[in-house]
């Protein structure tokens, strides 16, 4: 304790002799950091943009060996492969699955987890924690544990091959982790604004229906947003359980150009680039929301 | 909280009768809290019918020998019966400790634990990198943090056949390997490689969330700390270890969850990447879905035991782990 009293006049006066030199202000990086922290940070850009760009590159290319001489690609470069990708292939009977299915997804997940998210938040009843636990537990099902079951139990209703039978399997994961999602956000809203519901004489799905539904539409749409990139991302349930090809989506769509005989790869670019485009564009324009709904909902366990 | 939530419901806790009886606590607990069953019951309806049933189905299952060729089915217009029958705690057994169960489920339970720790490190540590390194004043970060977002932004099915053609033997990864005279190694063939090429893939489809996360959090620690650290002279290294990991400790432990059970749980990139020509880079999860869907016959009862250890493994590691983390803390949160 004493050496340490001793000490500090010392080094005050150490600092206070360098710090007329000490020019720069708080935050500001000399010229050799901030070189190295741009250097790195282009590299990693480059690494996260070398193969989206590569796979657009390769798009153009009209031979489905082109992606083995790329340098060829410059001289015939055309958009051919696009064309026929949206004339001539299953595309648009993807797209029109795709959509069914994240959409149906999206909805049921949230308009039936809704109430559940208010009721978690907000009321403490007996069976809270283990409920509260089985929502959790679902949330980590590996594919392999519903997969087999559900394939039986789907084949048994005659539910394989159709729309419905996929989106029931997704909400087996979307509903749980909305709920999940939803308790999070509830969780942010004021207690006084229920409060104030119940003293006005509003039933509790009054105040829920009225009041909070309304302020929690950031957090719907970030549960609902979630659940659509899950469900248009998805690809083992998909791929098993749409059989007939224009009932692909397009995680299983585009698996169908390379077969064990014919790998037509310029196509299959093309497709992922049409894919991609439009999802990406999405992700970017939610994404702020999406992450701080992520993470609030797991660190309020 | 508990008395923020009670008034919230508009119920009063003070004045409390002495305990009643059994019915009279049931019907006391129904008066009180019907609501709230009420809310919960879709998603409560939801699991019961889509995860628990399908759940207790599968268990059922494992302790057959159900495969494709004797489950129900309908050829045309024939229904056939189902003709497997039960054989108890055998798949288990068999998995566990049966012949050649090294090669069938040890070696893969090993690789997986090594994909799933290095993966989860390596974006945690590339993520925190890039998030320390975004948090700077610096020109053109917002540009930045939306390029390396975009790995997260494109469906993973899409990029992993991006890192196909760049992975595939006239590829242009080999082709540059081949020009800077650096051996190419068959990436898609070969085990090692096969390994490789699969955390090189799931670590840049994976960064960009932890990088988000971390950012997220790296902005919510208050300026003020790190002031007061540099005043006390703490050198950058001491600030970050005393002042940003601590700040990050909530959100590190969220995303470092998620991540292992993303990772753990990760079918797309191993799927996508090597079909079912990989059998030595399958995880568990992947080598399940081809016992069950991707060989034939199709070995239903196998496929749902290794589901079910799965899960089994998942739960065991989720709850030590929350254990461990809420060690310090007098309740346990679930």
């Amino acid at each position: 304790m004493s050496t340490t009293t001793v000490e500090t006049p010392a080094t005050v006066s150490e600092r206070t002799a360098e710090a007329p030199r000490r020019t720069r202000g708080r935050g500001d990086k000399s010229l050799a950091g901030s070189l190295a922290s741009h250097g790195i940070l282009i590299v990693a850009s480059l690494i996260a943009l070398f193969p989206i760009v590569w796979l657009i590159f390769l798009s153009l290319g009209p031979d489905k060996d082109d992606y083995l001489h790329p340098g060829g690609i410059w001289k015939k470069m055309t958009f051919d492969n696009y064309s026929f990708v949206l004339q001539h292939t299953e595309f648009f009977s993807w797209l029109k699955s795709s959509l069914i299915v994240s959409l149906g997804t999206t909805v049921i997940g949230v308009l039936i987890a809704a109430t559940t998210g208010y009721a978690v938040s907000r009321m403490r009843f007996p069976g809270y924690r283990k409920f509260m636990w089985v929502l959790l537990v679902t949330q980590m099902f590996p594919v392999a544990v519903l997969m087999v079951p559900m394939y039986q139990m789907l084949s048994d209703l005659k539910l394989i091959d159709s729309y419905l039978g996929l989106i029931l399997v997704y909400c087996s994961t979307a509903v749980p982790y909305c709920a999940w999602l939803l308790k999070g956000y509830f969780d942010t809203i004021p207690f006084e604004i229920d409060e104030a519901g119940r003293v006005d004489g509003l039933t509790p799905f009054g105040t829920f229906a009225r009041l909070i539904l309304p302020l929690a539409r950031p957090g719907l749409a970030v549960a609902g947003f979630y659940s659509f990139l899950t469900a248009f991302g998805e690809v083992a349930f998909a791929s098993t359980f749409m059989l007939s090809d224009t009932k692909y989506t397009f995680a299983v769509g585009l698996q169908s150009f390379v077969s064990e005989h014919d790998a037509q790869r310029n196509l299959m670019a093309a497709t992922a680039v049409l894919i991609a485009i439009p999802v990406s564009v999405f992700f970017y324009l939610v994404q702020k929301n999406l992450v701080t709904g992520l993470t609030a909902g797991g660190t309020k366990g | 909280m508990t008395v923020a939530i009670d008034r919230a419901t508009g119920k009063r806790h003070g004045d409390r009768a002495p305990r009643p009886g059994l019915g009279q606590r049931l019907k006391q607990g129904y008066q009180k809290h019907w609501y709230a069953y009420a809310m919960t019951a879709p998603v409560a309806v939801v699991i019961g019918v889509l995860v628990l049933y399908p759940l207790v189905y599968g268990v059922y299952l494992t302790l057959t020998d159900a495969n494709s060729l004797n489950t129900a089915r309908t050829i045309g217009v024939n229904h056939i019966d189902a003709t497997y029958k039960f054989i108890g705690l055998h798949n288990y057994a068999d998995i566990l400790w049966g012949d050649t169960a090294y090669d069938r489920f040890w070696s893969h339970f090993i690789w997986t634990i090594v994909w799933t720790a290095l993966c989860v490190a390596l974006h945690y540590c590339i993520g925190l990198g890039l998030a320390l390194l975004l948090n700077q004043k610096l020109r053109g970060r917002v540009l930045y943090r939306l390029i390396l977002v975009l790995p997260w932004a494109v469906p993973t099915f899409v990029t992993v056949f991006g890192w196909r053609f760049m992975l595939a033997d006239g590829g242009v990864i080999n082709s540059a390997l081949d020009a800077l005279h650096l051996p190419s190694p068959s990436w898609l063939e070969d085990t090692f490689w096969q390994r490789f090429a699969a955390i090189m893939v799931n670590t840049w489809c994976g960064v960009p969330f932890m990088m988000v996360s971390l950012l997220g959090g790296l902005q919510s620690i208050d300026a003020s700390l790190y002031e007061a650290a540099e005043m006390d002279g703490a050198s950058a290294w001491q600030r970050f270890r005393y002042v940003t990991l601590p700040g990050l400790r909530s959100v590190s432990s969220t995303v470092v969850l998620l991540g292992i059970i993303w990772t753990f749980n990760q079918f797309a990139v191993i799927f996508l990447l090597f079909g079912n020509t990989a059998p030595d880079a399958q995880i568990l999860v992947t080598w399940a879905y081809y016992l069950g869907f991707g060989q034939q016959p199709r070995d239903f009862a196998q496929s749902a035991a290794y589901g079910i250890l799965l899960l089994a493994i998942l739960i065991v590691f989720t709850s030590f782990y929350r254990r461990w983390l809420n060690r310090n803390d007098q309740q346990l949160a679930i």
